[in-house]
């Protein structure tokens, strides 16, 4: 739908996979800090003319 | 595909006066052109309603959600796979319903044919291979296969997967159609085009739900767009709200959608909305060799797990 490689990740982890939960999102934190703030998808307030 | 008609009347007539059905579900001609509206007929004497045309595009099985009668329902190839996943996710059951099949040669495209007119029609007469359309100092005639709804113009599942009765022959099936040209063009776009694609072709959407409403899927008690505790999508004509309901609307659909074309004919500001639909179809095909609603013996994708899945993350 327009949202850049890497933004939108899946993941299969188990309750009992603790350290693997943290590792995924440690990595997944650095690759979206990577890309920066994601500019469409964002509701703005409505501007008045 | 006009001499249905007797057939269907005939079938019905005699499923009533045995009293094998409750009711029969079929079209009756609607108030204004192309739009054959849905027809619930409980008496012998009303089975004269009746009618089929070109203009049914709607998907019968969208009313047979929940329902506790014996149904007579007539169903084209879309609507009897839309049966079929009703079976599937225990909406109705196979005894109750008497699925009166309808080989299926394509519903005419009502947005497309309006398009083309010069003014309001006010009338449409149709022979097998042709409609003629008249409107205030207008008279065209068409030939159907140039004005067919795009989803039948690639349909490969004309005939019903799955019948009691069946009115009349089966009709050929398309082989030589290619069904995902479309998708595997916005495929091929760069995540910047493609938001700058679904952003236009959302643009004009007022929400009305229309597309949701026609679709024989969309059966939830409440329908995460009309929750408000929690409030899952905001309720705002702002394009990021119109995303979220389209995408989701399309997601809840995957693995399920037959491509009958219901929701795009239902949409008042003619927004191809199929092609959310159709991405999550091709996907299922192309990724677990599945199509909707052609087997009451397979589970559908969604709900089974194949340690081959194409996936890595869930292996």
């Amino acid at each position: 739908m327009g949202i850049e490689p890497g933004r939108l990740q899946f993941s299969w982890i188990s309750s009992a996979e603790s350290t693997k939960f943290v590792e995924v999102v440690n990595e997944i934190t650095t690759v979206i800090k990577a890309l920066g703030p994601h500019e469409n998808f964002v509701k703005r307030e409505a501007s008045i003319a | 595909m006009l001499s249905y008609i007797d057939k269907i009347k005939e079938i019905s007539r005699r499923l009533l006066k045995e009293s094998k059905v409750d009711m029969v579900i079929g079209f009756r001609k609607g108030t204004v052109v192309m739009m054959n509206e849905p027809c619930f007929v409980k008496t012998v004497a009303d089975v004269d309603k009746l009618v089929w045309d070109s203009n049914c595009g709607i998907n019968l099985a969208n009313y047979l959600a929940n329902r506790t009668e014996k149904i007579g329902i007539v169903a084209k190839g879309c609507d009897s796979r839309n049966i079929v996943t009703h079976i599937i996710e225990n909406k109705i059951k196979r005894d109750q319903v008497v699925i009166i099949g309808v080989p299926c040669k394509g519903m005419i495209d009502r947005h497309n044919i309006e398009a083309m007119a010069e003014a309001e029609i006010q009338e449409v007469i149709e022979t097998d291979d042709t409609i003629q359309v008249k409107g205030a100092g207008f008279e065209k005639t068409l030939d159907k296969k140039e004005v067919l709804q795009e989803n039948c113009a690639i349909c490969v599942h004309r005939n019903p997967v799955i019948y009691d009765e069946l009115v009349a022959d089966e009709v050929k099936e398309q082989t030589d159609v290619d069904r995902y040209e479309d998708v595997r063009h916005i495929e091929a776009l760069s995540p910047e085009e493609k938001w700058d694609f679904f952003e236009d072709l959302l643009s004009t959407c007022i929400r009305c739900y229309g597309c949701r409403n026609a679709c024989p899927l969309c059966y939830c008690p409440t329908c995460f767009v009309d929750e408000s505790r929690p409030q899952w999508v905001g309720k705002s004509q702002d394009s990021t709200d119109i995303r979220t309901f389209h995408f989701l609307r399309a997601y809840h659909c995957a693995g399920r959608c037959t491509d009958c074309g219901a929701c795009e004919r239902a949409c008042p500001m003619g927004i191809k909305v199929r092609l959310f639909t159709k991405k999550l179809e091709k996907d299922c095909l192309e990724l677990f060799d599945w199509e909707a609603g052609l087997t009451l013996e397979k589970r559908p994708p969604l709900d089974t797990y194949r340690p081959d899945d194409p996936d890595e993350f869930i292996r």
